[in-house]
Formats: C-alpha cells, structure tokens, sequence
C-alpha cells in the first residue's frame, strides 16, 4: 500500500504513539483488503461501545487512550446497552453500568458525539453522493452505501476508530464503484419487512459484495431497515442495488427459502416480550406505529428501541404509548442487549431478522418471528 | 511474506493447521488456549511465534488479541497464510508482528523450533 511522507512518519511514531497506532490499524487493514492508499472520510460511525460486547477489555482499552486521542471527523457512536432512565428497571448490575458510564466517557473525551444510535441514515443530515465515509454498524453502512449514495467500507470497531482519529481510511474495493455479483429475485407476493429481512439475510450469504434485487421493491422505510439489517448479519456483501444485472446468477427467493430461514431462527410460536426497532425506530416509523395500534393495547410487553433524539421528538406520544404497554428506551438497542437474559425472559416475539439472529444466538433466548402487521393483530386489545 | 503490521520478534514456533477464533478459543488472562476442540488445547501462547491459517469469528476477538498483549501472555509474533480483519486489527492495535505468508513458506516452518521473524525485513531466521 502507498503512504504519503506524513503517513509513513505517523506510522513510525513521528506524531504520537495513538496516531502511530492509528495508522498501524489503517495499514494492517488496507493490505488485509488490497487496498492501494488511504483517502480522506468525512464522517465516520463507531462501533464497539455495548459493555456486553467489548468488555472490560474494551472499557480499558478506550480508558488507556482517551486524555491523548481526539477525533478529527464528525464521530457518532452505535448504541450502549441501556437506556440511563430505565436503567434501574431491569437487572443491570452497578459494575455494568460503571463501565458503561466509563465507556460513555471516554468516547466523549475523545470528541465523538455520542449518540448511541444503530441508525445514523434516519437522524443525522445525510452527505452529498459520493461522499467517502466510515461506518462500522452494518446495517448503516448497508443503507448508506445502497440508499444514501455514500461509499463506505463495512469497517471494524478498531478501523473505523483510526479513521476517526485520523480522517482517513483504506481506499479498497468497497469503496469504489462495485457492481452486483448475484442476482436475488424476490418470489414472495406482496412481501412484508420480515420477508424483506429474511431475503436481505440469505442475499447476504449468496453475494460477496454488491446484490442486485428484482421481482419486487421495499416498499417503506420499515422494509428498508430491515432488508439492510437481515443483509448485514451474513456475511461480508455490503451494498444492494435496484438495478438489473442480467449477466450475473439468477437466485430465486421463495416461499421454500423463506421458510428454510424462519425455521434456522424462530424457535417459538410465542414470547412474553415484543420488542420492536433493531434496528433503532425512527420517528416517523414511531407515528405509523400508533397509526396501526388505533388506540389498542399490546397484552404482552413491547420494547420499543430508538435514538435519544427520537425519543425526545416522540414525547407527545410517550404518555399514549405507555398505556398501550409500550416501553420506550433510547440509547441502546435489541442486539447483544443486556437487558434479556432467559433469567428474566422466556422468549421474544420480534419482526426483525437481526434481532432475532442476536436474541438467540448471543442471548439465547426463544425467539417467535411474525410481521408488525401480524404482532398487532395477536398480541393488542 | 507480505506485511501487515511490522517490527521484528523472537520465539518458539507454534505451527497449527486449525483457524482459531480468539474470542472463546483463547483465555484473555492467560493465553492458553481453552477449546478442547483445537488441536494446541493447553497450550500457551505466551512469547510463541504462532503460525496459524486465519483467524475466524467475531471481529470482537480483535479485543482478546489486545487482552492477552496487556497480560503478557500474547504471541510474540504472528503468522497467518490469509489475512482477516480481526486478527490484522487486533495485532495492529497490541503492536504485535503480523505478516501473511504463502503456502509455500508457510510448509516451510519447523514447528518447535526458535526463529526470529524480521516482518520489515521480510525474514524469517532459524536461531
């Protein structure tokens, strides 16, 4: 890979030991994806900020390097584990929410705009097309390669992390112009974001970089997030496209298929919890849900993740969706969530396909997979 | 041999043909590896030059590779014949050697043995 003279000084530490490991991971990173240089990103979204997922590890890691390392981009930030409102509800220990806090502190210290939010492509001001940047949520580095026309690697928590210490990032495949490798044709009539999150998982372990979708057209934002959200848990494709690619392999997606999936995750026909927004809500998903309510109440309790920002624009509806049994808890989400363990939850009744990947597998909990359409209709009075 | 990150390391070969998943395989205290099911169970990997074909599994395991370096009981040097993210930015993070070998050279490493891996150098030496 090619560094310009002041990369190949930061390298040997003529800036700084964070920036000679800034650029170390940058390095080691753009030769594991043949990348030829490194390009500067304009905004860059970190992972690695769940305790549960990064540990003490991770809480010491940041700890070690906050008082040097600032970030030279704008930097947010992917969910935490809970919502500090609620955080007294459910059975967080002190420890956790210690490191979580040191966590919180260390990302601020750095100069990251800490908005612990899976979802940066529904409550930040999107770039100009074409823009490099750093994403290492997958869904959003889907949704932002595929609908926002943004370029972006699908990074890891410590790449994007040196990108944001730096402004710079590996200029490999990812991020030019990739074209389809595989052709997915959706099969199933009138398809809901369930079915549009299975198909985004399995186009994820049929494509390696960029799928081609045909036969159908996510038809909502909800279809959207979901597609991306399925896509990103498989796999290492990183974009979808609307256009037709008749030169690449046709690959149906049907009813068979569909079921093949809902069998490998749906372990229940039902839960005691419903837990919507992985990934997070945005608001206006918020109103098309009280939309569909109608005024009814959910019998079984629904947890309903979503950004701080959101939450707070959602304020004239928190009152009505308390009585409908909806809990509303910002800054965290449903995946690798420490807030559902088979201690506390029997199973979970969810519409998304990422959740219900995360819920079984990390928090090996019974999982029940239907429609939002379908989750009124059973589970409201 | 093909640089990911460099510098230069000293130590005991350890040669395994199984990937490795640092996140559950490797115990982050100790660097031994924990899985029953990976053919250096018990072993450490403490002060090793360790040859493995990739790593595998949640790039969360890039945060053991930091773990063990911050106990000391990380490898001195790696070796790997393909590269992946979690192991490249879990060694650049640590400042652990890293370098990608191909098949042939990779065949070419006596197991047990001390070398020292020069990765700026692109030099592996039978001490």
């Amino acid at each position: 890979m090619m560094l310009t003279r002041y990369e190949e000084g930061a390298l040997r530490g003529e800036h700084g030991d964070i920036l000679q490991m800034a650029y170390r991971i940058l390095v080691a990173t753009g030769e594991a994806t043949d990348a030829e240089r490194l390009i500067p990103v304009n905004w860059v979204h970190l992972s690695g900020v769940n305790y549960n997922t990064i540990g003490d590890a991770g809480e010491q890691f940041l700890r070690s390097i906050r008082h040097k390392a600032r970030v030279r981009v704008k930097t947010t930030l992917n969910p935490a584990g809970f919502d500090r409102d609620t955080v007294h509800e459910y059975d967080i220990t002190e420890e956790f929410i210690k490191k979580q806090e040191s966590i919180r502190k260390s990302y601020e210290m750095m100069g990251v705009e800490t908005s612990f939010s899976c979802i940066p492509y529904d409550i930040f001001d999107i770039p100009a097309a074409g823009t490099q940047v750093s994403f290492a949520e997958s869904n959003a580095a889907i949704y932002a390669n595929s609908l926002d026309n943004l370029k972006t690697n699908k990074e890891s928590a410590f790449s994007a992390l040196a990108s944001a210490l730096t402004g710079r990032s590996p200029y490999n495949e990812f991020r030019k112009d990739v074209y389809p490798d595989v052709t997915v044709e959706m099969k199933i009539p009138n398809p809901t974001e369930l079915d549009w999150g299975m198909l985004g998982l399995f186009a994820g372990r049929v494509s390696e970089k960029c799928v081609s979708i045909s036969g159908a057209v996510p038809s909502d934002r909800r279809a959207c997030k979901a597609l991306c959200g399925g896509m990103g848990t498989s796999g290492t494709c990183s974009k979808f496209t609307m256009d037709t690619a008749p030169s690449t392999e046709h690959i149906s997606f049907d009813e068979r298929e569909a079921k093949n999936i809902h069998d490998e995750l749906a372990t229940a026909e039902t839960g005691d919890v419903i837990i919507l927004g992985s990934p997070q809500l945005s608001l206006p998903e918020i109103e098309s849900l009280m939309v569909m309510l109608r005024g009814r109440r959910f019998t079984k309790k629904c947890m309903l993740f979503c950004p701080r920002i959101v939450k707070e624009s959602a304020a004239p509806y928190i009152k009505a969706l308390e009585k409908a049994n909806v809990h509303v808890l910002a800054d965290c989400c449903a995946c690798l969530t420490p807030l559902l363990s088979p201690d506390n939850t029997d199973g979970v009744i969810t519409n998304s396909i990422k959740g219900a990947y995360y819920l079984r597998k990390s928090n090996g909990l019974d999982v029940s997979l239907k429609p939002l359409q379908d989750i009124i209709r059973e589970y409201t009075t | 041999m093909r640089r990911l990150v460099g510098g230069r390391a000293t130590g005991i070969l350890t040669h395994t043909h199984q990937p490795i998943n640092f996140l559950g395989m490797v115990n982050k205290d100790t660097g031994i590896v924990q899985d029953a099911s990976h053919d250096l169970y018990g072993r450490s990997l403490q002060d090793t030059i360790l040859a493995l074909p990739y790593g595998i599994g949640s790039s969360v395991g890039a945060y053991t590779i930091y773990s063990i370096k911050s106990n000391n009981a990380a490898p001195s040097a790696i070796l790997c014949e393909r590269p992946d993210l979690t192991v490249a930015t879990g060694c650049a993070v640590a400042n652990i050697p890293l370098a990608i070998l191909d098949t042939f050279e990779m065949e070419s490493l006596h197991d047990n043995s001390k070398i020292t891996v020069d990765v700026d150098a692109g030099m592996i030496l039978y001490n």
